[in-house]
């Protein structure tokens, strides 16, 4: 208990630190370029009054929750198939890491020919960003359940599908949870970055938008309420990541 | 050559034979790509024509100096960080975020405080890696073990050589971790940022070639940015094995 309002007393440290940083650079700055954080937020909640932001807020959530479905699907079947087999787990893991590092952005366009102009390019955008730590996540947590878990299930002779479903997937939960939840961040990330370029809806092309209009209020708010729901959203999973990992 | 190394040769080959079979069959449509023979002729040609080469290197540049400014600054604060316990305790629960928030979504925001040039995008390549970096070289650095923090007390050195001979040279394997996390967030910031809105760069390039239809040079330049950030990222790996081999950690 001791420990937890310590958690939260430095939360509170820093997220005070934080805003006194941000007014900080609003004095330097000044006007021109940027606004304070309470201007910031009360022009948020104007924006929230309008039905515009609702309309890109809806498409963005909805491109964004399409994607981290299929992430996680895809991401943990991925996992355990080459979790299951040596070999390819041995041989795909170095080159799912690979392509973790590169700058998927590149790749964009070609989801762009490929999907055309729409939700589905953000989706499958945002999704590809996902899929892999889910994978690498899941993968790794399979290839090292505890190898007696393994034996009891085939002393009991379960079929595959059987000692995925009863022994492997909840000796995996911890781990493949850390995946889903580096994989949230990341399908954001990814389908934000979708909406900057070529979109006509969501959060994203309302940034963009903002650039070629100076709007300053607007570019502002939108980067607060993209961090705030981030971060509110990853402290939450990050709390019932710790319990599981200490469950276990 | 081992299996694993046959197996993973024999992906990449049946990845691209497929996209040629698609592309031949028209599965894939000529304006969504075109076959992998003509992307490989194309990219020879760019490449022996040496176009772009002004882009590329461009582009390298502001990768590398986004780099070289995240792995100085997030060392020197990691190794400054690790003596004070209470400012690491308060930060702590922002380095368990800082990689949940889309950086991206701040540069609109940089391009309005400094202009549309290389500084928003070195910020935030310079954002992406720096971060990693302190993390990495915290991690590394709670590794030190006693005996040799107490051997360069016994041998007088001050805060700034304990770093430099004792400390930072057992963290050179997290070191090496750092920098190659640094260097794949500096690419991915770079040429991301370039894609969006910039006026030059091989990200900018890309865009371009996408907007005029023009299949010829977008995924010759595609294919060289993956090929670029696979083998800077396949020699730093390589490196780190090696290193850690030596330490006999792996």
């Amino acid at each position: 208990m001791r420990e937890g309002w310590h958690h939260i007393r430095n939360i509170l440290i820093l997220i005070a630190g934080i805003v006194a940083v941000w007014e900080l650079a609003y004095l330097a700055v000044g006007d021109v370029a940027l606004r304070s954080p309470w201007q910031t937020i009360a022009f948020l909640g104007g924006l929230m009054k309008t039905d515009l932001f609702w309309t890109h807020l809806a498409e963005s959530m909805r491109a964004f929750a399409v994607a981290l479905v299929l992430a996680v699907v895809l991401g943990l079947l991925i996992g355990f198939a080459l979790g299951l087999h040596k070999l390819s787990g041995d041989a795909m893991e170095p080159m799912l890491v690979a392509l973790y590092s590169i700058p998927k952005i590149t790749l964009y366009p070609i989801i762009l020919l490929a999907f055309g102009l729409g939700i589905w390019a953000k989706i499958a955008f945002g999704a590809i960003h996902g899929i892999i730590p889910v994978a690498l996540f899941t993968l790794s947590a399979v290839r090292s359940t505890r190898p007696i878990l393994i034996k009891t299930g085939r002393v009991m002779k379960l079929s595959s599908p059987e000692m995925a479903r009863t022994i492997l997937f909840p000796a995996a939960v911890p781990e493949i949870f850390t995946g889903i939840r580096v994989g949230f961040s990341l399908t954001l990330v990814g389908t934000v970055l979708g909406e900057m370029f070529a979109s006509q809806h969501g959060l994203g092309y309302l940034l963009m938008n903002a650039i070629s209009l100076y709007n300053v209020d607007v570019i502002m708010a939108v980067t607060f309420l993209l961090c705030v729901f981030a971060a509110a959203v990853n402290t939450v999973l990050l709390v019932i990541d710790k319990r599981l990992h200490h469950g276990a | 050559m081992s299996r694993v190394r046959i197996y993973q040769i024999a992906v990449v080959a049946g990845f691209i034979l497929l996209l040629e079979a698609l592309c031949l069959a028209g599965v894939i449509d000529k304006v969504t790509m075109p076959p992998p023979h003509i992307i490989f002729r194309d990219f020879f040609r760019m490449i022996s024509a040496g176009r772009y080469f002004d882009e590329i290197a461009k582009t390298m540049l502001n990768v590398l100096t986004a780099f070289a400014l995240a792995f100085v600054i997030g060392t020197l604060t990691g190794t400054v960080l690790h003596g004070y316990r209470t400012a690491r305790e308060i930060l702590d629960p922002l380095f368990a975020t800082y990689y949940a928030i889309p950086v991206f979504a701040f540069y609109p925001l940089f391009i309005v405080i400094f202009g549309l040039g290389d500084g928003p995008q070195l910020l935030i390549g310079y954002m992406l890696g720096v971060v990693a970096v302190i993390v990495t070289i915290l991690n590394g650095l709670d590794r030190v073990p006693n005996v040799l923090k107490k051997t360069a007390r016994i041998n007088r050195l001050g805060p700034l050589q304990t770093a430099l001979k004792v400390t930072l040279p057992f963290c050179a394997p997290y070191l090496l971790t750092a920098a190659k996390l640094a260097l794949a967030y500096a690419l991915i910031g770079v040429i991301g940022s370039e894609f969006i809105l910039a006026h030059a760069g091989m990200g900018y390039e890309i865009g371009f070639a996408y907007t005029n239809f023009d299949n010829a040079t977008m995924y010759p330049l595609i294919l060289l940015v993956l090929l670029i950030s696979i083998v800077a990222n396949g020699l730093m790996s390589w490196w780190e094995t090696v290193l850690l081999t030596r330490r006999g950690i792996k």
